[in-house]
């Protein structure tokens, strides 16, 4: 273990701003994405119960 | 199916293209006008600093004639395919690529040529001096096919889509990047008096590389666009 | 001959889909728990370097970012040749769903090297060939993607981007060398990416770590994203999912 305390961890040997940067960067982009194919998952299937409905309810064009 | 009748397919296509071409010859002097203005823009914007002119002209000289070929991209294949002389073409039984390979020898006579011929012109504009200005019409002469050949499949591919326009200028630059290298580092080798050799030969491989693949390539996107 | 069989039969959409929701838990949890090994072990055991300090750190986000993103474009591609040759719709889907995650990988990828790079060389950005191939392939990621969203046919969106996708897994190798030539030709002092010439092991098992974990992450992502993909394009709910039993309890209700 190379860290005395929390703070010289964060501070990355003064290389903080760019180490930091660089991983919270990767995992915003991950949860983002991930995200993103939640939203993109939803309004598929609500399409598709919307079309199945739709289709079989003649009354709703 | 004998190979002079796939010659005499391919060279009545060509003849066919340069003979529509000459009825339009405005067509064919856009893209070296506008090769012209965007060459003359640069030492506006740049200054007129001789050293600093001779040092960006290769580069300048060579994305110009890049930008040039690109536009003049959407003629390859627009007019047959809006008046289905394409589709005629795919059925024809000699192989799809070895027409699609005379229409871009045709195109390349038509738009890509004159480039080379006027460049010379253009480098002394740039203060190019006259070794540099045979490496550089020689590097345009072997590059401008490579850019008529690879250009033709982002052109095939983006038949009658919507804004094909910017779509195959997103397309096909990224394919450019290796022949702008070698052609514009042939021009600032033989000023550096290394000698351009290398690069003019790594461009003759390129296009050599363009001739066998870029036609299979272009004939598959037509058939895609056309089906 | 028997596994054969039973590979075919997830060659179809329908077979795959179900399937698909079934691995996608595994591969997340295992690219979460890699993850975390891999953190651990990048930011606790791994020791500091000589030379660089703790800004080497970033390579354990880049380089397994930059190594997908290549990996991805070719793993692309091949599902688009299958997809060319064999005519098989899984294989273009597959394809349609590789290609955000390869483009975020290379985005990460340019944006953790210029992080790397500011602190190391003293610039954001140089003209290398890694780096220089690295942002045309973004180019390419995004002109795959532009082509199939600018084409409404599906069918021929489908084969325009296999065909770019093919064409550009010839261009990326030719960028590289051609740029690492032009390099030579032009500055005597080239910079060297070299992260030293030994690596402590923990600092490269950290590395693998991450790297397996990114590889995990991307099949549970592209899987998820293959079954959206799915949805999308057929018009009829003949999936064999959770989503099916509620969808058929609604229309039974409206009827």
């Amino acid at each position: 273990m190379q860290w005395g305390s929390a703070s010289e961890f964060f501070a990355m040997g003064g290389y903080g701003l760019y180490v930091w940067t660089s991983f919270v960067a990767t995992a915003l982009c991950m949860v983002w994405e991930v995200l993103a194919l939640w939203r993109r998952r939803a309004a598929a299937c609500a399409e598709q119960r919307a079309a199945l409905l739709g289709s079989t309810d003649e009354t709703t064009a | 199916m004998s190979g002079s009748s796939m010659w005499e397919a391919v060279s009545g296509i060509i003849r066919r293209d340069l003979l529509l071409a000459m009825r339009r010859r405005s067509d064919a002097a856009m893209s070296v006008f506008f090769l012209v203005i965007v060459v003359s823009l640069f030492p506006l914007g740049v200054g007129p600093e001789p050293a600093v002119l001779r040092i960006i002209g290769p580069g300048v000289l060579w994305v110009a004639a890049l930008l040039a070929c690109l536009l003049s991209l959407g003629r390859v294949f627009t007019a047959d395919y809006l008046d289905g002389v394409l589709e005629q073409m795919v059925l024809i039984p000699q192989p799809l690529a070895l027409l699609v390979g005379g229409k871009v020898l045709a195109h390349w006579v038509i738009s890509g040529f004159p480039i080379v011929l006027l460049s010379p012109l253009l480098g002394l504009q740039f203060g190019l001096s006259g070794e540099s200005l045979g490496v550089l019409v020689m590097s345009l002469l072997l590059g401008t096919p490579t850019l008529s050949m690879i250009g033709a499949i982002g052109a095939a591919l983006v038949l009658g889509v919507r804004g094909s326009g910017l779509l195959v200028a997103l397309l096909v630059l990224p394919l450019y990047v290796p022949v702008l290298i070698f052609g514009a580092g042939a021009v600032t080798s033989s000023m550096a008096g290394i000698g351009g050799e290398a690069n003019l030969s790594l461009l003759g491989a390129c296009l050599v590389l363009s001739l066998f693949l870029a036609p299979w390539a272009t004939a598959a996107a037509l058939r895609i666009a056309l089906e | 001959m028997s596994i054969g069989i039973n590979w075919l039969k997830y060659s179809s959409p329908q077979a795959f889909y179900p399937l698909a929701g079934r691995l996608i838990p595994w591969f997340a949890c295992a690219a979460v728990a890699l993850m975390g090994v891999g953190l651990y072990m990048g930011f606790f055991v791994a020791p500091t370097d000589f030379q660089q300090g703790e800004a080497y750190r970033i390579i354990f986000v880049h380089v397994p970012a930059a190594w997908m993103s290549m990996f991805l474009y070719v793993v692309m591609a091949v599902w688009a040749g299958i997809g060319m040759g064999l005519n098989a719709r899984l294989s273009f889907m597959m394809a349609q769903a590789i290609a955000p995650t390869g483009a975020m990988f290379t985005f990460l990828a340019l944006l953790t090297g210029a992080m790397w790079g500011k602190p190391t060389w003293g610039a954001w950005w140089v003209w290398d060939a890694r780096l220089t191939s690295e942002l045309i392939l973004l180019f390419q990621y995004a002109g795959v993607m532009l082509l199939r969203t600018s084409i409404d046919d599906v069918r021929r969106a489908d084969r325009a981007s296999a065909v770019f996708a093919l064409v550009g897994v010839v261009n990326v190798p030719i960028i590289y060398f051609s740029v690492q030539w032009w390099n030579t030709l032009h500055q005597g002092a080239s910079v060297s990416m070299a992260t030293g010439s030994k690596m402590a092991s923990t600092m490269l098992t950290a590395m693998l770590l991450m790297t397996v974990a990114f590889w995990l992450y991307s099949i549970a992502v592209i899987l998820a994203r293959v079954r959206c993909v799915m949805i999308e394009r057929e018009s009829l709910p003949v999936w064999n999912d959770d989503e099916k039993p509620a969808v058929i309890q609604e229309v039974v209700e409206a009827r």
